[in-house]
């Protein structure tokens, strides 16, 4: 192992670290806001929106990540739809995530007895009230996991991104490695890099997990 | 419109086709396995020894952190450079995804046999029924009910997975997209758009029915 080479090209990772980590975080609360507005959209029964609703889910879960970026990237230009790559990049993934977090949310929201709902009308609180204190805590606390799960799905799917020339980590890998054949020390420095960046948010949300637990009523889920 | 035509230009349509074949081959190949390995290992992760669960976890934690990508590319070119052992970029991905498979499997098999309530297995005892009667009539029923549709759909995301594997330099179903989009470059500027969109829906068709099948088998024995 060459560690001279590997801390001459330290900043290079941190730099892509930085920008699979900046791309991954818009694209996982994009991916939220579109998964929350399927959600809604399934379970208020709008007509039509629903259908299209259901029919991106499946489009979108699927496909993989690298086809829906090839056709963004090097198919829309043809037609005269120019993005950027980057841009390109968020909206795959937001593409691919929001369907997937409609998922968890879905699951979160189905996990509640409809018996919570009637009992806090019951009570007399209003709709609204009724869902941020009554049925969001419990539904929350189900999905957790699952959005969890999501988030470092995300944040690894980013690693196709070099594929439409951005410059995360995979591409500067692939880059030292066709330059200066420090294979070894290349796909290091990869892995430790993903592991810095994923291990800490798969523990955040275990941990978040765990603190959420309180809904499981009664019994220890 | 009619740049789509270069789909059916020459042996276009067959040679797509045939990536299509390789990259179902290949998950094929991941998935059987994945399952094999994967109900052994969901076997050995539902043991007590603290050993055997310390390695369990930290395959388990390591294929799920570490990007299927970054696991390719430790194969395919890690290996070659280090213990000079080329494998071609077919091996590298059954390896890959084999590994990867058979721990989310593993995972997905000790989910469910924990998940069966300890009474079972002491109503099918008091009952009077073997060791072995027991696992054949109460337990493993109730666990594969809820193991097939998770399985099914661990078989649909190793599919999606298997798009990676252009990127080591195996022709599959999207790398002969691009070659016959490249191969039209002049003909038909337009096409890149039409056959990702094609290809976008072989995806699609491919895993569908899948996803379906998972869903429904949910559905049925919830």
């Amino acid at each position: 192992m060459d560690t001279e080479f590997m801390r001459k090209f330290l900043p290079m990772y941190v730099k892509a670290a930085g920008l699979t980590l900046r791309l991954g975080a818009a694209g996982i609360l994009l991916s939220l806001v579109v998964g929350a507005v399927c959600c809604w959209v399934r379970f208020a029964k709008v007509p039509v929106v629903r259908r299209v609703a259901g029919a991106y889910i499946e489009l979108a879960r699927n496909t993989p990540l690298l086809v829906q970026l090839f056709f963004l990237y090097f198919g829309l230009p043809k037609v005269g739809i120019k993005l950027s790559a980057e841009t390109c990049a968020v909206t795959g993934l937001t593409f691919l995530g929001g369907a997937y977090m409609a998922e968890a949310l879905r699951s979160g929201m189905e996990a509640v007895d409809p018996v919570q709902n009637e009992a806090g009308l019951c009570l007399g609180l209003t709709p609204a009230q009724n869902l941020r204190f009554v049925i969001l805590p419990q539904a929350l606390a189900t999905a957790i996991p699952a959005i969890g799960a999501n988030a470092v799905f995300l944040i690894k799917e980013t690693s196709v991104f070099s594929a439409v020339a951005l410059v995360d980590l995979m591409y500067v890998a692939k880059d030292l490695i066709g330059m200066y054949y420090k294979t070894d020390e290349a796909l290091l420095m990869l892995t430790v890099a993903y592991l810095a960046l994923l291990l800490p948010l798969s523990i955040a949300f275990s941990l978040l997990e765990r603190r959420l637990r309180h809904a499981g009523f009664g019994r220890a889920v | 419109m009619q740049d789509l035509a270069v789909l059916f230009k020459g042996n276009n349509f067959q040679r797509l086709m045939g990536g299509l074949g390789v990259t179902l081959e290949l998950s094929l190949i991941s998935v059987a396995l994945s399952v094999v390995l994967g109900l052994a290992v969901g076997v050995l992760m539902t043991l007590k020894n603290p050993v055997i669960h310390a390695l369990m976890r930290l395959w388990l934690e390591t294929v799920r952190i570490v990007p299927q990508l970054v696991l390719l590319f430790l194969v395919y070119f890690g290996l070659a450079k280090t213990f000079n052992l080329q494998l071609s970029g077919e091996a590298a991905a059954v390896i890959v995804f084999t590994f990867w498979g058979a721990g989310e499997m593993g995972d997905l098999v000790r989910g469910a046999i924990t998940s069966i309530p300890a009474h079972q297995r002491e109503s099918a005892a008091a009952l009077g029924l073997t060791k072995a009667q027991s696992w054949r009539y109460v337990l493993l029923p109730q666990a594969a009910r809820r193991l097939i549709p998770q399985a099914i759909n661990l078989a649909t995301r190793m599919i999606k997975t298997t798009s990676l594997v252009m990127l080591i330099g195996v022709v599959e179903v999207l790398k002969v997209g691009s070659q016959i989009i490249d191969a039209a470059r002049y003909d038909a500027p337009q096409a890149a758009v039409w056959i990702y969109a094609v290809v976008f829906f072989l995806y699609f068709f491919a895993c569908w029915p899948i996803s379906l099948a998972a869903g429904w088998l949910e559905k049925k024995w919830s």
